[in-house]
């Protein structure tokens, strides 16, 4: 079996079919070998795939550095709750409030970028993250005069997705088999990551793709090769944001319930680390990166054991102990591949302005756009 | 009726006066220079009439439609391309992908097209490759197209600068300091695609600090000091002119 | 009338104190382009050493003056111990890895520092003992406690301080000619690992104070404190234009201001509409508005030098 890989390799059709029986059975070996908790954590590696690659066409694609990404998930994420919950005594259909939770998601995004494109990549960073932290304080506060959001305490009794009658939210024996919802909703959500891949790779090899990475490269020389940079940019913001709504209305249906603590600053950062580890602009890294940040942080509860097995009794609360390690690891895993574990061969240097002439005419470019 | 006419463009930046009432035309088909000492201004007015820079006074007319003050892209949409003094490549992508970039302002496809990929949006990318394969020969850069642009000689680099201006179908094309820094032999192959492009029917506006090639090739030469132009004429005559030799050639005409 | 100067002068104060923290940022970011997102955490730590020493020592009976100065003393070196050390660690060996590669690398510094003080001092609340002078003025209608005058007092001083070190010493020349260009610099024979150090330990005394002030001013001390005080001090320094000293000193007193205004007037501005709760909010709004209509901050990097 030692040239197993290389027989793969010429193989590529056996190669894919192999992949999908895997996704295929994933949550039952997951669920047999690792316990059921860990089907739930395959559904949030995918929704927070589907995340990562809509920042990646932002921050990967076109070079526009976002920390303010998780306002999309929440607007896509709330939006589902005020359709169909007890909120406001709604109950529309999935099909019908996932697509507008995209789309209000994705307007928002060319509303933000509108104002602030004409910033420098630091600058543009504080910004998003200002505008992510506003929507975050809104969705704290707006339970009065007029209760909208539910304040802290959130939205509660979100629909499940249902599917013609058949709720993915409740436990069904299909061919014998006991499903329970986080298996089923596994299925939807390697639909959707499916899906976004799939559009993500098409719009990185085209027209499109070609010109957000002409502006990531050189700005300047992009705009004098004929490219409206505005709007450019503004459709690399509306696409990431309209993935980073769908994947909130998904995960509203998913957990049943929404807070805004779900949607902290920290949580972006998280997102932009995905990337960035995985290999920014590279679709296998970023689903490697995004994969590798949320199972770690849920590995690391294991922890406790580790120590009990080590030295006979748990040290310290390996809740507490976690996060330390995970930001050690993350740490760690940087100055080991400061480019990423599978860095795109497109990006090696970052979007900066390279010396004081470039920045001083990419001033000047914006005076004459202004 | 001129293809491109400056007149009277002024260029400040903060109290410091880069170009004071420059003005010139270039008519279509012909070669025409700009030459100059270091600092006489001729990469600003560059920057000016290809969008990057405000102008602080005058105007600049493409066609007889101002241009000036207008975004790049929109320069760029009527037909006025350019190369970069410091080449500015977009390094990281392959040398075809460069020149196809230069066909965006001339291509459609928008998110759908790309997502889809319907026979319309499949055929104006096939098209976008085949021509672009063509411009990448026509410079001499054939079978350099899956070579990263920053792994291109630096010769290499500008002749593809060239090809993904040219992409863009201009009628004007402005080259910054086109053979800065190549040797004799790469030079006067540079002076051959000038040629080659004129013959194609593209109006060139040259910045070159090599009087030798821009004597060679220029129809005609505009001479630039200090921001102001000081000589305009076919180059015999600006060779002998006197303020020209003082500012410029040192007193001794090559 | 009387809200208002009360509320221009608890902006001052806490103007004064994300100022300090902000100058960290601006320093950092003069000298190598790097956001140190881990800087608020270097806060949270200075106020954390203080109290650490504080509560034990007031319990031992020792004067309270004496107590305070080994408080600060022992946060400030704890503090450039630690700038220094993550610089080190995190960001020296990245200087030509791509841009966002020592962010990562500062945001995972965060977290270590945050979940590390979690773990050394638990995850409640922290009060600071009441030992700090209560006297209290009226000026001008607002009421004005020696504590609010003594950090403004201090902060003055210590701006005038750095302002003296970066504009009169050979440190502060050599951190001014690395902002300009480090290449440059270098050739010139300035040791620039030694600026940077220096800056990174600068930073850090600064935030170390900036740290004590938050929670002698509050109260209270808590492991997470420095996340939102950081981002707000970051916020200031891109308000005044990063990079620029003047500019954070300006960017953190008018935050504090702004902040503290807009948490007095919103109920009015909006007919009750929203709360003091809405607070943050106006900070960020005011940061994209001038963003938005000044990209390089209100005394932007074109207009001042950078330090």
């Amino acid at each position: 079996m030692r040239n197993g890989p290389e027989w793969l390799r010429r193989h590529p059709g056996f190669a894919y079919g192999l992949l999908a029986a895997l996704l295929a059975v994933l949550p039952f070996i997951v669920g047999a070998g690792l316990g059921k908790g860990w089907v739930r954590v395959l559904d949030f590696a995918l929704l927070y795939t589907m995340l990562a690659l809509g920042l990646n066409i932002v921050v990967g694609y076109a070079g526009l550095l976002d920390l303010g990404y998780i306002a999309f998930y929440a607007l896509g994420a709330y939006l589902f709750a005020w359709l169909s919950s007890p909120q406001f005594g709604l109950h529309l259909p999935f099909w019908l409030v996932l697509p507008l939770g995209a789309m209000l998601a994705g307007s928002f995004g060319a509303l933000l970028g509108a104002p602030t494109l004409r910033l420098r990549g630091d600058y543009l960073a504080i910004v998003t993250l200002g505008f992510g932290e506003i929507i975050r304080i809104f969705m704290n506060n707006l339970d009065q005069p007029v209760n909208i959001t539910n304040g802290p305490q959130g939205i509660n009794l979100i629909d499940p997705i249902s599917i013609g009658g058949f709720s993915l939210g409740t436990p069904h024996t299909l061919l014998g088999v006991h499903v329970f919802p986080p298996t089923l909703y596994y299925y939807l959500f390697l639909a959707f990551t499916l899906f976004t891949i799939f559009v993500a790779m098409r719009l990185q090899d085209s027209r499109i793709g070609r010109a957000w990475a002409a502006i990531r490269e050189d700005e300047i020389a992009a705009a004098a090769m004929g490219i409206n940079t505005r709007n450019v940019k503004l459709l690399a913001f509306a696409m990431g944001a309209t993935f980073g709504g769908l994947a909130g209305g998904l995960f509203a249906a998913f957990q049943g319930f929404i807070s805004p603590e779900s949607f902290n600053l920290m949580e972006s950062v998280m997102i932009l680390c995905m990337i960035v580890l995985g290999g920014m602009g590279n679709i296998p890294g970023v689903i490697l990166g995004a994969v590798l940040l949320t199972v770690l942080p849920e590995a690391l509860r294991y922890l406790g054991d580790w120590q009990r097995a080590a030295l006979g009794h748990v040290v310290v609360d390996p809740n507490d102990l976690r996060m330390l390690v995970f930001g050690l690891a993350m740490v760690a895993m940087m100055l080991f591949r400061p480019a990423g574990f599978l860095p795109s061969r497109q990006r090696r240097r970052e979007f900066r302005a390279e010396d004081g002439v470039a920045e001083q005419e990419q001033a000047s470019l914006y005076d004459a756009q202004a | 009726m001129a293809l491109l006419s400056v007149e009277n463009v002024a260029k400040r930046f903060g109290g410091l006066s880069a170009l004071e009432a420059v003005s010139l035309s270039v008519n279509a088909g012909e070669v025409y220079g700009l030459i100059g000492p270091n600092g006489a201004g001729k990469t600003t007015l560059f920057n000016c009439m290809t969008g990057l820079y405000t102008v602080s006074d005058g105007a600049i007319r493409l066609d007889g439609v101002p241009i000036q003050n207008r975004k790049p892209h929109v320069i760029v949409g009527r037909g006025f391309a350019r190369t970069f003094q410091n080449i500015r490549q977009f390094a990281n992508m392959t040398a075809l992908e460069n020149v196809m970039v230069g066909r965006h302002v001339r291509t459609r496809t928008g998110v759908l097209g790309a997502v889809l990929r319907d026979r319309r949006s499949r055929a104006e990318e096939q098209v976008i490759r085949d021509r672009s394969r063509e411009l990448m020969e026509f410079v001499g850069l054939k079978n350099r197209g899956r070579t990263l642009a920053g792994h291109l000689a630096y010769g290499d680099q500008r002749r593809l600068e060239i090809a993904r201006a040219l992409a863009t179908d201009p009628k004007l094309l402005a080259l910054d300091e086109p053979v800065a820094g190549m040797n004799p032999n790469e030079r006067r192959e540079m002076g051959e695609l000038f040629l080659k492009l004129r013959a194609s029917g593209i109006t060139l506006l040259l910045i070159e600090h090599d009087v030798k090639l821009v004597m060679g090739v220029c129809d005609r030469v505009a001479v630039l000091d200090y921001g102001k132009k000081i000589a305009e004429g076919v180059p015999d005559e600006v060779r002998r002119d006197p303020a020209v030799i003082e500012a410029y050639l040192g007193g001794a005409p090559s | 009338m009387d809200i208002f100067v009360q509320q221009l002068v608890n902006g001052l104060v806490l103007g004064s104190i994300y100022a300090l923290v902000a100058l960290g940022y601006t320093m950092v970011y003069g000298i190598l382009e790097l956001i140190n997102f881990a800087h608020g955490e270097v806060t949270m730590i200075g106020a954390m050493v203080a109290l650490a020493v504080i509560v034990p020592l007031l319990g031992a009976g020792l004067p309270v003056a004496l107590v305070l100065l080994l408080a600060i003393l022992a946060a400030v070196a704890a503090c450039m111990a630690l700038g220094y050390t993550i610089e080190r660690i995190a960001y020296r060996p990245l200087r030509r890895a791509p841009r966002l590669a020592p962010l990562i690398t500062a945001i995972g510094v965060s977290i270590v520092l945050q979940n590390a003080a979690m773990l050394i001092w638990g995850r409640g609340y922290i009060s600071f003992p009441p030992i700090l002078p209560e006297g209290a003025h009226q000026i001008l209608g607002a009421v004005v406690t020696d504590l609010q005058m003594v950090i403004v007092g201090l902060s003055v001083l210590i701006m005038i301080g750095l302002t003296f070190l970066v504009e009169r010493t050979r440190l502060g020349r050599a951190m001014r000619a690395t902002a300009q260009s480090r290449e440059v610099a270098e050739l010139m024979g300035v040791n620039v690992n030694t600026v940077i150090s220096a800056t990174f330990i600068i930073g850090s005394a600064l935030a170390a104070i900036a740290g004590i002030m938050v929670s002698a001013y509050y109260g209270l001390a808590h492991y997470y404190m420095g996340f939102m005080l950081g981002l707000k001090a970051f916020s200031a320094a891109v308000l005044g234009g990063i990079g620029n000293l003047a500019g954070a000193m300006l960017g953190g007193l008018l935050l504090g201001v702004i902040e503290a205004l807009g948490a007095g007037y919103i109920g009015d501005l909006t007919g009750g509409f929203l709360g003091s709760n809405y607070q943050d909010v106006f900070a960020f709004m005011v940061l994209i508005m001038v963003l938005v209509f000044r990209p390089s901050g209100l005394l932007g990097e074109r207009v001042a030098q950078r330090a």
